[in-house]
C-alpha cells in the first residue's frame, strides 16, 4: 500500500487531458473563467496530433462566398453523417464555428487571405461552399501553436508536459480527481479536481495503417468507460480515402483532401477517372457529370457543380476500396491522385507545399510531376463518450469530453474540416460546462486511497513481473487483427473472428512485461496503453456487429445499404459490473422540429 | 558525452571544406588587394582606372602606371605625408576604407569570416572556438550595427564606378571600346548586384514596414531588392573576384604586359 | 532487406555510451523506423520522442552522423550501405535518457516574450489583412517546434549563453509577432536588452538545420536586428525623432 499523502500531489479546479486543440481550447475557457486549470499532455506541448490537420477549419464566415451561412453548414454535416449526428450539438458547431475561428484571428492566428484581406476559405468534400479557413496544408499547426501561445501566458493555467493519465478517482459517484506519472521519472502524480476534461483525441493507432500518432491509444474512451460513461457510435471509424501508400513504412500517412479541393483527380490503373461512377444518389443532383462541368466549378463558376471527387470521405474511401479490390489499383496497391496535370507546378508548392515536401523526401516523388499512389487510411473516431449536447459532461457528474474523444456531433460519417471546428466549438463548451458544474458544487470530493492504490498497483505490476509478453508484439498483433477483420468493409463473419481474436490477445495482454526501469521507458509506456486500445477496439468491433447495415463509415458487405430502421438507434457501450462490456441499442430523442427543417430543406430555400 | 573542444564533432562529412575555401578565398583577395593598393603604381593606362583607386583624390605624378594630375579631385598629393610603411603615397590607400568597411560589416561576409577566421563557429555542429564570455555583436562588434552607413557610400561608389566607366569609353575625346571597357563596366554592374542586395538595403527600402499593401512602389521594390538579397552571396564572391580582376587587367595593361584589345588600337 | 549497423548513445543524466545494433532495413525506410525497430526487437526501453513520424510535429530531432535533424524525414538509404549510423542525442540540452532531452528551457524562454496584440476591431468588423502582408508572418509561423536551430545555435551550443540569448526559434517568433499586421505591442527595446539580439552573429546554421525551410537569418532575424538598429544605433534616425517628436 502506498501513503497517498507521499504522492506527488497537485491541485486544481479542473484537469484537462490532452493539449491538442480540444484540450487548449477548453483550458483556455477554464481559465477565462477564472478556474484554476491543470493541461496534462503526453507529449511536449504543441506537438499533439492537431499538428496534422491540413486541410482547414470548416465555418460559414461567407467569405469566399457570401451565399453561405450556418443553416447550410448545418445541413451539409448532418447529410454527411447520414442524418445519425446529434442533433444539438450539430446545432451548437454550425452556428459557432465562425465566432470560434474569429477569436483564433484575435489570438494571433495568421490565415490565408482573400483578395479583399478577410481569411480566405477553400473547398473541401461534402461542404456546399468554399468553407475551409486554412494556411497553406498546415491548419492544424497554426491552430495549435495560437492556442498554445495564447494558452502559455495565462496566468491559471498549468501545463503538465510529458505526463500521462492512468486512471480517474470518483468520490462516490462524481469526479475526484486523477492517477497520472511523469513520463521521464516515471513517478506517480495525484491530481485532485472537481471536474475532469478528457480531450483524448481517438484510439487509430489500434490499425496497422492510420494516419493518426502514437498517442492515439484510446486513453479518454478507456478512462472514461471505467469510470462510468458509456461510449456511443464506435462503430463510425473513418478512413480517410488518401493516405500514402508507399514506401511501406510511411503507409497511412496523411495526404490531405485539400488536393482533391484544389483540384486533383483520381485515377485508376486503366487511368480512369473512376469517381464518376460512384456518385449515390443522395449526392447525385449537387455533383458534377462531366469533367468539364467539375473543371468549370473548380474555376470559380457558381452555376457548376462538383467534381465527384468532393464528395463525402466515405464515399470516396469505399469506391478506391473497390477499385483495388477489383485489380484496377496502382502498382503499390492504391489508386492514383494526380494534382501534375491539373495546376502549375508553382501553385501546387504555394498551396500544399508540405505535401509536396513529403513526398519528395519520404517517397522520392515530386508531385508537381508525377500522380500520388494514395490508397485508405484510418483517420478519425466519429464515436467517443456520449456528452449532454449543451455542456458536454458525461453522465459521470465531473467528467466532460470535447473533440475527437466525445461522440455524437458528427453521426456516422465527418466532413472534413468539421473536426478543427469542432474542438474549438465543444473545447470552449466544455469549458463553460466544467464551470457550472464546478459553481454547483457545495463541498469538495474527497479521493478514495483504494481507488488510487489499485490504478498505482495495475501500472507497476508491468514492471515487477518476472517474465512476460513484449508489448511492442502485442501491439502489432492487435494493429494486424483490426488492420484485416475490422476495416472499410466489414462482415459478420470476419467481426466475430475479431472477437475472438481480440480475447486471445487481451489473454496476452494480461501478461505484458516491460523490461527496465521506470525512467523514461517507452516499453512501459507501450505497455500502458495496451489496455486503452484493447478496449476501444472492442467497443468498435461490438458495435460493429450489432448495426446491421451500411452507414456512412460504417460499411457491412452482408446489410448493403442504409435501413430506415436503423436510423432511430444508437449503440452505446459500457462497462458492466462484472467487468465485461456491455453494448445496447438506444433509440434516438426524435430531432427538434426546426433543426429537422434545416436538415431536409432544399439547397435553394437556405441560400436566401 | 559532451565534448566541447574546438573543432570536436560526430560529422563525417568534409565539414571544413567550406570554412577553408572561405579563408583561402579571403585570404588571396585581402593579399593582392593590400599589396595591389599599396603600390601607387601601374593603376592606370588612359582611359582605364582602377577600382581600387577610384575616386583620385590627390595623384601623385611622375609614377610609372600612374593618373595624370588631371584626374585629381583635390591635385597634387600632399607634401605632409607621412609616407610611413603603412601609409605609402597611394590614391588607394585614401578611398579603399569604404568598399572595405562596406564588406567588412555586410551580414554575408560576417558569416564567411566569423566561420572561416574567428571559428565561431566553424561549421555547423563543429565545436566553436571557446571564448570565456562570448559577446556575439555587443562588445566589439557593436559596429556591425552601423552597416547602413557603409551601405551609403557603396552606393556612391556604384556612380563613381559606372562614371569611370563611362569614361573609358571616351579616349582623348573618341568613342569607343575595348576589353578594358566591357571589364570596367561589368565591374560596377556587379558591385550594383552586391550592393542593392544587401540585408540593410532591404530593410530600408520596404522591410521595416508591417504594411506592404499600403504602397505598391515600396513592396515592389521590397520583392526585387528580396531577389538580389537571396543571391547575396553569389553577388559577393563575384564582385569581389571581378574587382580583383579588373585591378588585375588594368595592372597588366598597363604594366605592358598584356594588350588590351580596343577599337582605339592603342 | 539491408542489413545495417548503428550506433546509438544510451544512458542517462550521469553518463553514458554508444551501443552498437545491427538490424534489417526495408526501402524507404526513415531513420526513425529503424530506431523503433531496434526498440521493438532489441532495446524496448529506448528512451525515444517521435509523434506523427510526418515531418509535422517535431519531436523527434536527433543528430545523426552528426548533423541536427528529425529522424522521420532522415532515409537510411541515404547513407552509404556499408558506413554505420551515428544516432545520438541533441547537444545543447540536457539528457533524460537515451536520445531524450530536457526541453523546458525553451518553452520557458516562449512564456517571456510578451504575447499577440491586436488592434481593437472597427465597430466589431473583420479583420482585413493583404496575403502580401502576412506572407513574411505565416513563413515564420511554419515553425515546428523542433529546436534543432537552438540546438545548432553555437551561442547556446557552445557558448553556454543560455542566459543572453533566446536563441533563433524565438527570434522568428518575436519576428513574426513584429511584423505582424494588427500587432500593437512594442518589443524592440527587449529584443535588443532582454532577448539578446546582439549576441547574434548571424552564421546561419540555423537556417541550414531548419526542416521546414525558414530563412531564419536572412528573413527573420536580420530584420529584426535592423529594426533594433533603427532604434537605437542609427544617429540620424535618432535625431529625426528627436525632431518629430515620435518615441518609436
Amino acid at each position: 500500500m502506498i501513503d497517498i499523502k507521499e504522492l506527488q500531489t497537485f491541485e486544481h479546479d479542473v484537469i484537462v487531458v490532452g493539449a491538442g486543440g480540444s484540450g487548449l481550447r477548453a483550458a483556455i475557457e477554464c481559465s477565462v473563467q477564472g478556474m484554476s486549470t491543470a493541461v496534462v499532455c503526453k507529449s511536449l506541448l504543441g506537438k499533439a496530433h492537431t499538428v496534422m490537420a491540413e486541410g482547414g477549419v470548416a465555418a460559414s464566415l461567407g467569405n469566399a462566398d457570401a451565399r453561405d451561412n450556418w443553416k447550410i453548414h448545418f445541413r451539409d454535416t448532418m447529410r454527411g453523417g447520414k442524418f445519425l449526428n446529434d442533433w444539438k450539438m450539430a446545432e451548437h458547431h454550425a452556428k459557432e464555428a465562425a465566432d470560434r475561428v474569429n477569436e483564433l484571428e484575435e489570438w494571433g492566428a495568421v490565415f490565408d487571405r482573400t483578395k479583399d484581406g478577410l481569411i480566405n476559405q477553400r473547398n473541401f468534400g461534402g461542404h456546399r461552399y468554399p468553407r475551409l479557413a486554412h494556411v497553406g496544408d498546415r491548419t492544424g499547426l497554426e491552430i495549435i501553436r495560437t492556442l498554445q501561445d495564447y494558452a502559455v501566458h495565462r496566468e491559471n493555467i498549468k501545463v503538465y508536459m510529458e505526463c500521462t493519465a492512468l486512471g480517474l478517482l470518483k468520490d462516490g459517484e462524481r469526479i475526484s480527481g486523477l492517477i497520472a506519472y511523469w513520463r521521464d521519472s516515471g513517478e506517480f502524480i495525484l491530481f485532485k479536481a472537481k471536474a475532469v476534461i478528457l480531450a483524448t483525441g481517438g484510439a487509430g493507432r489500434a490499425w496497422r495503417v492510420t494516419s493518426n500518432s502514437w498517442e492515439y491509444t484510446g486513453d479518454g474512451y478507456a478512462l472514461a468507460y471505467h469510470a462510468g460513461t458509456e461510449l456511443i457510435n464506435m462503430e463510425f471509424t473513418q478512413f480517410h480515402p488518401t493516405g500514402m501508400v508507399w514506401p511501406h513504412s510511411v503507409k497511412g500517412i496523411l495526404v490531405t483532401e485539400g488536393v482533391r479541393g484544389d483540384g486533383g483527380i483520381l485515377l485508376n490503373s486503366e487511368k480512369e477517372r473512376f469517381m464518376f461512377r460512384y456518385v449515390p444518389e443522395k449526392f447525385a443532383p449537387e455533383t458534377a457529370d462531366t469533367e468539364e462541368e467539375g473543371d468549370r466549378w473548380l474555376a470559380g463558376d457558381k452555376t457548376a457543380r462538383r467534381p465527384p471527387e468532393l464528395i463525402t470521405r466515405d464515399e470516396v474511401a469505399r469506391a478506391i476500396t473497390k477499385e483495388i479490390n477489383e485489380g484496377r489499383g496502382s502498382p503499390h496497391g492504391g489508386v492514383f491522385l494526380d494534382i501534375a496535370t491539373r495546376i502549375p507546378a508553382e501553385k501546387i508548392k504555394k498551396k500544399l507545399p508540405s505535401m509536396y515536401h513529403q513526398f519528395k523526401v519520404l517517397a522520392n516523388l515530386d508531385i508537381t510531376k508525377e500522380p500520388m499512389e494514395v490508397g485508405p487510411t484510418l483517420h478519425y473516431f466519429m464515436g467517443g463518450v456520449r456528452v449532454d449536447s449543451d455542456t458536454q459532461m458525461s453522465r459521470v457528474p465531473g467528467l466532460f469530453a470535447c473533440g475527437e474523444c466525445s461522440g455524437g456531433m458528427h453521426g456516422s460519417n465527418r466532413l472534413g474540416g468539421n473536426s478543427l471546428s469542432d474542438i474549438l466549438v465543444f473545447g470552449r463548451l466544455a469549458g463553460l460546462g466544467a464551470k457550472n458544474y464546478v459553481n454547483s458544487l457545495s463541498n469538495k470530493p474527497n479521493i478514495d486511497a483504494s481507488q488510487v492504490n489499485e490504478i498505482i498497483k495495475n501500472a507497476t505490476d508491468i514492471l515487477n513481473r518476472e517474465s512476460g509478453t513484449n508489448p511492442y508484439l502485442i501491439h502489432e498483433d492487435l494493429q494486424d487483427v483490426m488492420n484485416r477483420y475490422v476495416n472499410i468493409v466489414r462482415t459478420e463473419e470476419e467481426l466475430k473472428t475479431a472477437i475472438l481474436e481480440l480475447e486471445r490477445i487481451k489473454h496476452g495482454a494480461a501478461k505484458v512485461k516491460a523490461v527496465g526501469a521506470s525512467q523514461y521507458n517507452p516499453g512501459w509506456h507501450e505497455a500502458l496503453s495496451i489496455g486503452n486500445l484493447l478496449i476501444s477496439a472492442e467497443a468498435v468491433t461490438l458495435a460493429a456487429l450489432m448495426r446491421e447495415e451500411s452507414r456512412g463509415a460504417h460499411t457491412r458487405l452482408d446489410f448493403p445499404g442504409e435501413r430506415d430502421e436503423w436510423l432511430k438507434y444508437i449503440i452505446t457501450i459500457s462497462k458492466n459490473k462484472d467487468g465485461s462490456m456491455k453494448i445496447e441499442k438506444i433509440e434516438r430523442p426524435s430531432p427538434p422540429k426546426e433543426l429537422a427543417e434545416i436538415a431536409y430543406a432544399k439547397i435553394e430555400e437556405l441560400e436566401k | 558525452m559532451n565534448n566541447n573542444s574546438i573543432g570536436f564533432t560526430y560529422r563525417a562529412d568534409n565539414w571544413w571544406l567550406q570554412p577553408v575555401a572561405v579563408l583561402v578565398g579571403l585570404g588571396a583577395f585581402i593579399a593582392y588587394s593590400t599589396w595591389a593598393g599599396m603600390q601607387g603604381a601601374y593603376y592606370y593606362y588612359e582611359p582605364y582606372l582602377s577600382p581600387f583607386y577610384s575616386p583620385l583624390v590627390y595623384v601623385k605624378t611622375g609614377i610609372p602606371g600612374g593618373a595624370p594630375l588631371s584626374h585629381s579631385l583635390l591635385g597634387a598629393w600632399p607634401a605632409w605625408w607621412p609616407n610611413f610603411f603603412l601609409l605609402p603615397s597611394s590614391p588607394a590607400v585614401l578611398i579603399l576604407i569604404f568598399p572595405l568597411s562596406f564588406r567588412l560589416t555586410c551580414y554575408y561576409y560576417r558569416k564567411a569570416y566569423y566561420r572561416a577566421f574567428t571559428w565561431s563557429p566553424p561549421a555547423c555542429a563543429v565545436g566553436a572556438f571557446p571564448q570565456k564570455n562570448y559577446k556575439g555583436e555587443t562588445g566589439l562588434l557593436t559596429f556591425q550595427n552601423f552597416h547602413r552607413y557603409a551601405l551609403y557610400t557603396a552606393i556612391i561608389f556604384l556612380f563613381i564606378l559606372y562614371y569611370d566607366a563611362a569614361q573609358a569609353f571616351f579616349y582623348k575625346g573618341g568613342f569607343g571600346a575595348g576589353i578594358g571597357t566591357l571589364v570596367l563596366l561589368i565591374n560596377p554592374t556587379m558591385l550594383a548586384l552586391y550592393t542593392l542586395g544587401c540585408h540593410s538595403f532591404r530593410h530600408l527600402i520596404g522591410g521595416q514596414t508591417d504594411c506592404f499593401s499600403c504602397s505598391k512602389t515600396k513592396f515592389g521594390l521590397w520583392k526585387k531588392v528580396t531577389y538580389l538579397n537571396e543571391r547575396h552571396q553569389l553577388f559577393a564572391w563575384l564582385s569581389l573576384f571581378w574587382v580583383g580582376f579588373t585591378d588585375f587587367y588594368i595592372r597588366m595593361v598597363s604594366m605592358g604586359i598584356i594588350k588590351d584589345y580596343n577599337t582605339w588600337g592603342i | 532487406m539491408i542489413e545495417r549497423n548503428f550506433k546509438i548513445w544510451r544512458g542517462n543524466s550521469k553518463g553514458g555510451d554508444f551501443v552498437n545494433y545491427k538490424i534489417s532495413i526495408d526501402e524507404g525506410m526513415v531513420v526513425l523506423d529503424a530506431l523503433k525497430l531496434i526498440q521493438a526487437d532489441q532495446a524496448n526501453d529506448l528512451g525515444l520522442r517521435w509523434n506523427c513520424k510526418a515531418g509535422k510535429c517535431g519531436s523527434c530531432s536527433m543528430e545523426i552522423n552528426g548533423k541536427p535533424k528529425l529522424a522521420c524525414m532522415d532515409r537510411v538509404t541515404d547513407y552509404k550501405e556499408d558506413s554505420q549510423i551515428t544516432v545520438r542525442p541533441v547537444k545543447t540540452f540536457p539528457v533524460i535518457k537515451d536520445l531524450v532531452t530536457d526541453l523546458s528551457w525553451n518553452y520557458e524562454q516562449n512564456k517571456r516574450i510578451p504575447p499577440f496584440k491586436p488592434k481593437p476591431r472597427e465597430n466589431g468588423a473583420k479583420y482585413r489583412m493583404q496575403q502580401e502582408d502576412v506572407d513574411r508572418v505565416q513563413e515564420f509561423r511554419k515553425c515546428i517546434e523542433c529546436y534543432l536551430c537552438q540546438n545548432v545555435c553555437h551561442i547556446l551550443r557552445d557558448q553556454e549563453k543560455k542566459n543572453k540569448f533566446v536563441g533563433p526559434r524565438f527570434m522568428i517568433r518575436l519576428a513574426s509577432l513584429e511584423m505582424h499586421p494588427l500587432d500593437t505591442e512594442d518589443r524592440i527595446p527587449a529584443i535588443k536588452n532582454e532577448y539578446g539580439s546582439g549576441y547574434c552573429n548571424i552564421t546561419k546554421c540555423c537556417t541550414e538545420v531548419c526542416p521546414e525551410s525558414i530563412k531564419i537569418t536572412d528573413n527573420g532575424i536580420i530584420p529584426i536586428k535592423e529594426r533594433v538598429v533603427d532604434r537605437f544605433y542609427d544617429p540620424v534616425l535618432k535625431l529625426f525623432r528627436v525632431f518629430s517628436g515620435s518615441k518609436k
